[in-house]
């Protein structure tokens, strides 16, 4: 046994080790966060108030529900497939939670004290694959609650939902075609190092990738299902979609939190794919910036989400496809080609 | 190190299981599910030789191999659907007419 | 065994071995079609960790996105959309099939014992494409030596997948194509007129007959 215990690296264990417990952290509390932030923008575009009354400005609020969540009875509907009606929130939680080890939040740091640190947990050859690879794995939570539930309206949603992502997925990954090969590699800290140029100001989205961004964007909200295009939960034909039978208990908690932070993994996707990641001006200068920066670009993403859940309405299931399949595959077929004849005059 | 002959054991275990799928199941959308099984078992055994010569060629060869699996998966499930849209039933049994 | 001398790369090999190898005799063992299904993507994800394991990070990920990701989705989808939910007891025609099996499983589990057995080699030592100063074109696995190999030396076999997949676009499209309604008006019309064209023929024989008789 002796072996093994030599083979283990004790310091890099540990660093890793603490890194995913604050990535993991910052992964649990963002929903809760957001959530607040939601109801609060919504209710101002919508001329009302919002949760006002637990803590100041309401800000306890999500953490009430949370409490709420926790004591409330869990019901398993006696019709439901209790095996896969169980296993449904934890398949989709996974997975992730899973994409946020590899979320770049800024540069290597000389900090005082602990020295050189990098700000990410790790980076892989194959960074960009893997958080497409867990984001296309989510959808089976969706699924397998859909099926589970045994209800009719769980069944549309999860049907509904599996073929909206199988679509929206291509349009999404042809979408980041352009800019990697921009980049010239899939390694996320190293598309971000690429767009370091211009005193921190050399994004894809104005170096030739502004189409890709555009595509990016519509196919990061149909993935994520949310409005205008959240059919699978679409409230008024189908009550709560796949989630409908899971009454508020942990259960839809799970279900809620991967929601948000598969929100959160496409922002962060198109912060670092397009808008140059913790880049901006100064950063050389200062690195702790970069860490602002990053933030303040994810907030953006954030805030758009709940614009436009306040502001535009649902499409139809057979315009979602059409728009999905004729308009956004197209483009983003066009956008690799003239991204290619570019790489060829400029790279 | 994991040796060889471990990952081309796994292979071969996998790809038993496949075929053994194969003979015992009567519903068609598991015995293409089995087919599936076989042809990840031999991925493995690709890759692991790439690995251990060295040389990406079996890689490569993965890479083509599934492919091949998603073309014939679309094909294999549109004929499935057909299939249990004439007849009813998804026993390979029950399809042994050639007309409907 | 006793000279293998365990470490953690075996100890997690071990693991996930295992865990492939259950999900795969419950893929097989199941009634219920979605579970067969699930067992399998559970396979496919343990045999991508393996593949991260045999340096192959780019295959890993690809095997996550091709067939978790799309090709079982597709299976899951199917199962759901004909709502198959325990399989239909019948008549089972094939049962000496399941007597075949258990040789067969035999004779294949004989020649896993014969690879640890006989087979022996060592892994060459590699780059780790993320070391300082190394060009990951030369490490084993990257997509950068992936695609090197793909749009040179194997430029032709990959244009071919590409006219296989364009094929299977258009036979699964033709094959899950629901008839046309003119169509199937134009079938029915010729089966009409097949069916009086029948029944004339029959007429007329029995006329000939009575005529005979007659």
């Amino acid at each position: 046994m002796s072996s093994i215990i030599e083979s283990i690296d004790i310091y890099f264990l540990l660093e890793s080790l603490i890194k995913i417990a604050i990535v993991f952290v910052i992964g649990l509390l963002s929903p809760v966060g957001m959530n607040w932030v939601e109801r609060r923008t919504l209710a101002l575009i919508q001329n009302r108030l919002g949760p006002n009354r637990v803590g100041p400005f309401g800000l306890l609020q999500s953490l009430a529900d949370g409490i709420k969540f926790a004591f409330k009875e869990d019901i398993i509907p006696l019709a439901a497939n209790r095996w896969l009606y169980t296993l449904a929130p934890i398949v989709a939680v996974i997975p992730a939670f899973m994409v946020t080890i590899v979320y770049p939040f800024g540069p290597e740091i000389d900090l005082p004290f602990i020295g050189k640190t990098k700000f990410y947990v790790t980076n892989f050859n194959v960074g960009l694959l893997y958080v497409l690879a867990m984001t296309s794995l989510g959808v089976y939570g969706i699924i397998l609650a859909g099926w589970g539930s045994n209800s009719k309206y769980s069944l549309l949603g999860g049907l509904r939902s599996s073929a909206q992502v199988i679509s929206y997925e291509l349009s999404l990954s042809l979408a980041l075609v352009g800019a990697m090969l921009q980049a010239g590699s899939l390694d996320l800290v190293k598309i971000v190092e690429s767009q370091s140029g211009w005193g921190g100001m050399q994004w894809h989205i104005f170096m030739f990738q502004p189409l890709g961004f555009i595509i990016y964007l519509i196919s990061a909200i149909a993935e994520t299902n949310r409005i205008p295009f959240d059919l699978p939960e679409a409230e008024t034909e189908l009550v709560g979609g796949f989630h409908t039978e899971y009454s508020s208990s942990l259960k839809f908690a799970m279900l809620f939190m991967a929601e948000y932070v598969n929100m959160l993994t496409v922002s962060v996707l198109a912060t670092v794919i397009f808008l140059g990641g913790w880049n901006g001006p100064f950063v050389k200068e200062i690195p702790l910036l970069g860490l602002l920066y990053f933030f303040i670009k994810i907030s953006f993403f954030m805030f758009l989400y709940i614009w436009l859940r306040g502001t535009l309405p649902r499409f139809r299931y057979d315009q979602l496809m059409n728009f999905g399949w004729k308009v956004l595959l197209p483009l983003a077929l066009v956008n690799i080609v003239i991204s290619a004849v570019i790489g060829l005059f400029v790279y | 190190m994991v040796p060889l002959s471990w990952y081309l054991a796994l292979s071969a275990v996998l790809f038993t299981i496949g075929v053994v799928g194969v003979v015992i199941q009567r519903n068609i959308i598991v015995l293409f599910m089995c087919i599936e099984l076989m042809l990840n078992a031999v991925n493995l055994t690709l890759v692991s030789f790439s690995r251990f010569m060295g040389d990406v060629t079996g890689q490569l060869f993965v890479f083509i191999v599934m492919a091949v699996a998603a073309a014939e998966a679309a094909v294999g499930l549109a004929i499935i659907i057909a299939l249990f849209r004439n007849r009813e039933t998804l026993n390979v049994d029950e399809a042994d007419l050639l007309k409907l | 065994m006793d000279q293998i001398a365990l470490d953690i790369p075996k100890l997690m090999f071990l693991a996930f071995a295992g865990i492939a190898v259950v999900a795969a005799f419950n893929l097989i063992l199941q009634r219920n079609p979605i579970y067969s299904a699930l067992s399998l993507i559970v396979t496919l994800c343990v045999m991508a960790a393996l593949f991260l394991m045999l340096s192959a990070p780019f295959i890993a990920v690809i095997q996550i996105v091709v067939y978790a990701g799309a090709i079982m989705v597709l299976f899951v989808f199917v199962i759901m959309l004909l709502n198959i939910r325990e399989e239909e007891s019948k008549v089972d025609r094939q049962k000496y099939l399941k007597w075949a099996a258990a040789p067969m499983f035999l004779a294949l589990l004989a020649q896993v014992f014969a690879v640890i057995r006989y087979v022996d080699a060592q892994a060459p030592p590699i780059q780790s494409p993320n070391a300082p100063g190394v060009n990951p074109a030369d490490s084993l696995g990257t997509v950068e030596s992936i695609a090197n190999a793909m749009f040179t030396t194997y430029v032709l076999p990959f244009e071919a997948t590409s006219v296989l997949i364009l094929m299977a676009i258009v036979g699964s499209q033709l094959l899950a194509r629901r008839e046309k309604k003119e169509d199937i008006e134009r079938i029915e019309e010729a089966l009409a007129v097949e069916q009086s064209e029948q029944e004339l023929a029959h007429r007329t024989s029995e006329k000939s007959n009575e005529e005979v008789a007659a």
